[in-house]
This record gives C-alpha cells, sequence and structure tokens, in this order.
C-alpha cells in the first residue's frame, strides 16, 4: 500500500503585539483612513463609471443582444436554415421561412424571433450560423421592457441592432448573383469569410 | 408646583432629547454609506436629484425613507404577533432614553434663571446608562425568538451570549473613572474633567484611565451590535441575524434603534473619556469672560471657513461643467453662490456685534452654545470613528469573541480597578 505523504502547515505564531489585537486594528486603520482621505481629496484611484452618462466598451467577444446582419443591399443576411433554432439550447430562436426571388439564395425567414428571456447568451447560434447572419456583438447588456411580450424581439428589431464597432457593421460578402446578370460568379465566396 | 415656563422647559428639553438623536440617524447613514464608499474606493451614492440639488447624496435619504415607509408589511404567519411587534420599539424606546441623563452643557446662569442641559439629573446618572443598556438585548432576542426562522433565533441567542459577556467588563471598567472622580452624576464628570492634569493636558478620563478608555470604548462597540461585534446580524452565515423576518418600516425601527444606539454609546464615551461638554483648556468661566474674543474669532473663522468651501464648490462645478448636459450642471455653481452668502452672513453678524457692543447675557449664553457645539462634535468625530472601524475590520468568529470577553477584558478591568486602588491610596486622589 502507497504511503499516505502527510504534510503539516504550522499556523505562524501570532506575536504578543498582534495577539493584543490593538496594533493590527490600528495599522488596518490606517490602511483604510488612508484610502478615505485620498479619495476625498480627488486623487484615487477613481475606477467607477458613471453609468448612464458614461458607458463601457465591452470586450471584443461579449455575448450582447443579438443582432441580424445585412447584405450589401441592407436585406437580411440570413437564409433561414434553422441551424441556430436547432442548436438553441433554450429553444427561444423561432423562425418561419419564405422563398426568396433569388433561386441562388433559395430562402428568406419571413419571421425571426427571439425571446430574450428565454436566451441563456450562450452563443451557440453565433456559433452555428453558417453564413454570419447572426451577431452578439452588439455590446448591449441592458435588455428591459415592462411587459413579457416586449422582451421577443422580431426581425425588424433584430436588423436595427447596432454592433458596438461601427467597423464591423456588415460581414465581408459579396452577393450571390442573381440569375442572368453578366458577371456569373461570386466577387467573395462565402467560405473566405469567417 | 410647576410653573408654567418650567413646564415649557421640560417639554422643550424632551423634544430635544428625542429629536436630536432622530435627526442624526439619517445624517450618519448617509455618512455610513459616504464614508465607506470613500473606503473602498468608489464615489458612493450620488444619483437621486430633486431637480439639481443632490448635496452628495444626502437626497438618497428621502427616498431610503419614503420606501421604507411605504412598503407593504409582511408579517410571517408563525410569528408570535405581540413579542414580533414588541421589539423594535423596545429597541427604540431603549437607544431613545438613555441619552436624557447626559449632560449637553454646563448649568446655564443667568440673571433670576438657570438651566441645566439634561433632562433626568439623578445621583445614579451613569448607572442609568447600564441599567438601561441591558435592556436593549430584549429587544434583539424578542425578534430573533418570536419570528420564529431558525437564522434569527441564532442571532438572538448569539447577541444574548454577545451581551452577558460584554457587560461585565462594561461595568468594571468604569469603576475605576468613579472611584478617581468620585461621583456617578455625569455633570459632575464633566466638570472634574475641566482641570488640567500636569499642567497641560486636560483631566480628561482617557488621560487619567487609558485601560478603562479602551476597555469601555471595545464593550461599547460589542453593546451597540456593530461591526466588529455584529454577530447577531452575521448576514454572511445568518442571512440577517435577528431582523431577517422583518421588513418594510419595523426594519426600520431596528435600523433607527442601531443608530441612535451609536449616537448614545458616542455620547457616553465622549462624556466619560473624551471631556464631555468641555472646551479643551477652556472652562465655563473662561469660556464667559472671554466671549466677546471668542465669538469674534469664531465667526471670522465660520467665514473663512465657508469661502473656502464655496471656492472648493465653485472649481468643482468648473471641472464638470458640461458633463451631463442638463440642469444638474450648474449644481456646484449655486451651492458656491449659497456658501458664499452663508460666508457673509457670518460677517455681517461680526459687524453687528462689533456695532452694537456685547450684552451682558451674551457672555453665558455663549458659553453654553460653544460647549453644546463641542460636545455634538465630540459625538459625531466618535460616531465617525464606529463608521470607520466598521468598514476596516472583519468580524469576530465567535470563539474569538468569548475569547476577547471573558478571558482578556474582564480580567484587565479587574486589573484596572485595583492598579487604580493603589494609585489612589499612593497619591491621595487626584483632588488634593
Ligand atoms: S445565445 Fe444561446 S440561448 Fe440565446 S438565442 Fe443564441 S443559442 Fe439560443
Ligand atoms: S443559422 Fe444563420 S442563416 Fe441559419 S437561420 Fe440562423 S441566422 Fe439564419
Amino acid at each position: 500500500m502507497k504511503q499516505v505523504k502527510v504534510k503539516t502547515i504550522k499556523r505562524e505564531k501570532m506575536s504578543f503585539w498582534e495577539r493584543t489585537y490593538l496594533l493590527p486594528i490600528f495599522q488596518g486603520m490606517g490602511i483604510t483612513f488612508r484610502h478615505f482621505i485620498r479619495n476625498l481629496i480627488g486623487k484615487g484611484p477613481n475606477i467607477s463609471v458613471s453609468y448612464p452618462d458614461e458607458k463601457k466598451t465591452m470586450p471584443t467577444g461579449y455575448r450582447g443582444k443579438h443582432r441580424l446582419t445585412q447584405r450589401d443591399d441592407g436585406t437580411v443576411k440570413c437564409v433561414a436554415c434553422m441551424m441556430c433554432a436547432t442548436v438553441c439550447p433554450a429553444h427561444c430562436i423561432h423562425i418561419e421561412a419564405a422563398e426568396h426571388d433569388n433561386p441562388e439564395i433559395e430562402k428568406y425567414p419571413e419571421k425571426f424571433e427571439i425571446d430574450l428571456l428565454r436566451c441563456v447568451y450562450c452563443g451557440y447560434c453565433v456559433e452555428a450560423c453558417p453564413c454570419d447572419a447572426i451577431r452578439m456583438d452588439s455590446g448591449i447588456y441592458t435588455i428591459f421592457a415592462t411587459k413579457r411580450e416586449d422582451f421577443i424581439i422580431d426581425k425588424e428589431g433584430l436588423l436595427n441592432v447596432k454592433p458596438q464597432d461601427p467597423s464591423t457593421a456588415r460581414p465581408l460578402q459579396g452577393m450571390p448573383p442573381l440569375p442572368g446578370s453578366e458577371a456569373g460568379s461570386r466577387d467573395l465566396p462565402m467560405a473566405d469569410h469567417a | 408646583m410647576l410653573s408654567l415656563l418650567d413646564a415649557a422647559i421640560v417639554l422643550a428639553k424632551v423634544l430635544f432629547f428625542v429629536l436630536f438623536p432622530l435627526s442624526l440617524v439619517p445624517l450618519l447613514v448617509w455618512l455610513e454609506r459616504k464614508v465607506s464608499a470613500l473606503i473602498q474606493d468608489r464615489p458612493g451614492p450620488n444619483r437621486a436629484r430633486i431637480g439639481f440639488i443632490r448635496l452628495g447624496g444626502l437626497v438618497h435619504l428621502f427616498g431610503d425613507t419614503l420606501k421604507m415607509i411605504s412598503k407593504e408589511q409582511i408579517i410571517p404567519r408563525n410569528a408570535y404577533f405581540f413579542y414580533y411587534m414588541a421589539a423594535p420599539v423596545i429597541m427604540a424606546t431603549v437607544a431613545l432614553i438613555i441619552l436624557p441623563v447626559v449632560p449637553f452643557a454646563d448649568v446655564l446662569h443667568l440673571p433670576g434663571f438657570s438651566l441645566s442641559f439634561q433632562l433626568l439629573h439623578f445621583d445614579a446618572g451613569i448607572l442609568w446608562y447600564f441599567a438601561v443598556v441591558s435592556l436593549m438585548v430584549y429587544g434583539v432576542i424578542l425578534a430573533g425568538w418570536s419570528s420564529n426562522n431558525k437564522f434569527a433565533l441564532l442571532g438572538g441567542i448569539r447577541s444574548s451570549a454577545q451581551m452577558i459577556s460584554y457587560e461585565l467588563p462594561l461595568g468594571l471598567s468604569i469603576i475605576g473613572l468613579i472611584m478617581v472622580f468620585g461621583t456617578l452624576q455625569l455633570n459632575e464628570i464633566v466638570v472634574q474633567q475641566g482641570d488640567l492634569l500636569f499642567g497641560f493636558l486636560p483631566k480628561w478620563g482617557i488621560f487619567i484611565q487609558p485601560l478603562a478608555a479602551i476597555i469601555f470604548i471595545v464593550c461599547a462597540f460589542a453593546e451597540t451590535n456593530r461591526a466588529p461585534f455584529d454577530l447577531a446580524e452575521g448576514e454572511s452565515e445568518l442571512v440577517s441575524g435577528f431582523h431577517t423576518e422583518y421588513g418594510g418600516m419595523l426594519f426600520g425601527t431596528f435600523f433607527m434603534a442601531e443608530y441612535v444606539a451609536m449616537v448614545v454609546a458616542s455620547a457616553v464615551i465622549a462624556t466619560l473619556f473624551f471631556g464631555g461638554w468641555q472646551v479643551p483648556f477652556m472652562d465655563t468661566q473662561a469660556l464667559i469672560d472671554n466671549a466677546p474674543v471668542l465669538l469674534q474669532v469664531s465667526l471670522v473663522g465660520a467665514a473663512l471657513v465657508l469661502f473656502g468651501l464655496a471656492a472648493l464648490s465653485f472649481r468643482w462645478y468648473q471641472r464638470k461643467k458640461g458633463f451631463y448636459g442638463d440642469i444638474r450642471d450648474i449644481e456646484g455653481l449655486v451651492y458656491a453662490g449659497v456658501l458664499a452668502v452663508a460666508g457673509l452672513g457670518a460677517l455681517g453678524f461680526l459687524g453687528l456685534v462689533l456695532a452694537l457692543g456685547f450684552p451682558a447675557w451674551g457672555g453665558p449664553v455663549f458659553a453654553a452654545l460653544a460647549q453644546m457645539g463641542m460636545f455634538i462634535g465630540k459625538i459625531m468625530a466618535l460616531c465617525l470613528i464606529f463608521i470607520w472601524v466598521r468598514w476596516t475590520l472583519p468580524r469576530f468568529r465567535y470563539d474569538q469573541l468569548m475569547f476577547l470577553g471573558w478571558k482578556a477584558l474582564l480580567p484587565l478591568s479587574l486589573l484596572n480597578i485595583v492598579v487604580t486602588g493603589i494609585m489612589i491610596y499612593l497619591t491621595g486622589g487626584l483632588n488634593t
């Protein structure tokens, strides 16, 4: 049988002054007093954000309120493939698909609703989407409404959410060509733009 | 027979001794929040506003009070209703009836009239404090037991054990002081503290009985149930201790009682160990004799302070210009104006005094006011220390608490009595 190793951790013995409590108490009060004075005369670290007047920029990976990205012509980029609705662990995405005029695109969502009260902000929908149509890069963490129904955000709402960093507003991706248009080629293939 | 004037005076005193601690409560709550914030590198409350008036968070108090009063009162079904309701009442009453025994200034002598700034003067003075302060724990225990909640009950039990352990050293520590001063009357004790010790130190209790002062202050902290002795609340392990089941204004009453108890403890500590209403190096007679000069000096000082504050708030206004982009931006400017006008008012009052001369009755009245101001200043300083300690020290563990009470403070307070006795025997006391 293997010997169990015992490691004894010695408690540090308190010195006489520490055992009276008084000296350490005064030391501690000195520390808090230093902070108090520094903050009183305005020389403190001052890390608080005065929230409604100043807002923090969230880190790039922050999963905020969802948004639907747009094509270059401003239409919704989603092709209603249902990947996100399938992967969503909270079952909070509701999509109703319709046929798109462009046979290359095939489908588009007639209805796209996310119940923000049920969403757990896991970001799986973003991961699952094959064409970068849904993102959570808005940096919005205050989601509020006065009625439950108002927490269900529809397609228009999702399209209107702005990204935190405007330079990433539209995913880099060209339009699939309409049949009959002369180019006949995609200016940028989808796979290049993860 | 009580004449009408006497009755009016008694009524005024009663009002003062009730309203003074109660009006300090919101101020202390604000101080507590603001000081704790500054200690922890936060700005603290500063949002609530009426128009542009925020007063550094003071406006929050109206909101807090309104919320507490207007909240629904939920009483647990299995609570013992009578005791449940009685507990906060006991706490608040007990906290309020201690203060009348404390003198706020020396007896005011005017021709044909004298006024004592004490509501209850009986010879037992300080014993009244001991007698009443130990009733405070009934509120805690009753609240803990009657709300029929195990956390509340645990809080109540802890608190009762703590009170018993700390009342002994509290009472014993004071005996040395009583031996030195030879009286229980608080006003007498304060009068005696006006002398000088070795010719340069004020003869305050803390200088002649330092050990007793430390023990008394520690025990007074324990009696008020504040950190680091707030085991009865112990929110990290007992939800919030004895008042777990209380909400709305019933909780508000406990809250108020805690702060009133803090004011009372500060007042008693100041009276016993920090010279009460004594202005250092100035006894009542000196104050009366030098009243005109002192009044002028203090008015000039007040004016200077007010102008300084006005300048500071003007600078603040300039620095924050346009930060909010609404009416709040002019806040600093308004304060600067008000403070400057107040400073001018102080100067104007000074001019009035210089022009009209100092009336004969002004001396004693000024002395009484100065002493009262001094005493209130001392109370506030001690309350600040209470707050400062609360936001510095972690809570004691239960065994540490018992260890400190029984094995450290109790023997020390006994030792203090013995040493004081020997010293008095050897030197014949301080008064000879
Ligand atoms: S973040 Fe997660 S829970 Fe929310 S919609 Fe996307 S997949 Fe569903
Ligand atoms: S996974 Fe992307 S493309 Fe598919 S339905 Fe969801 S958002 Fe639309």
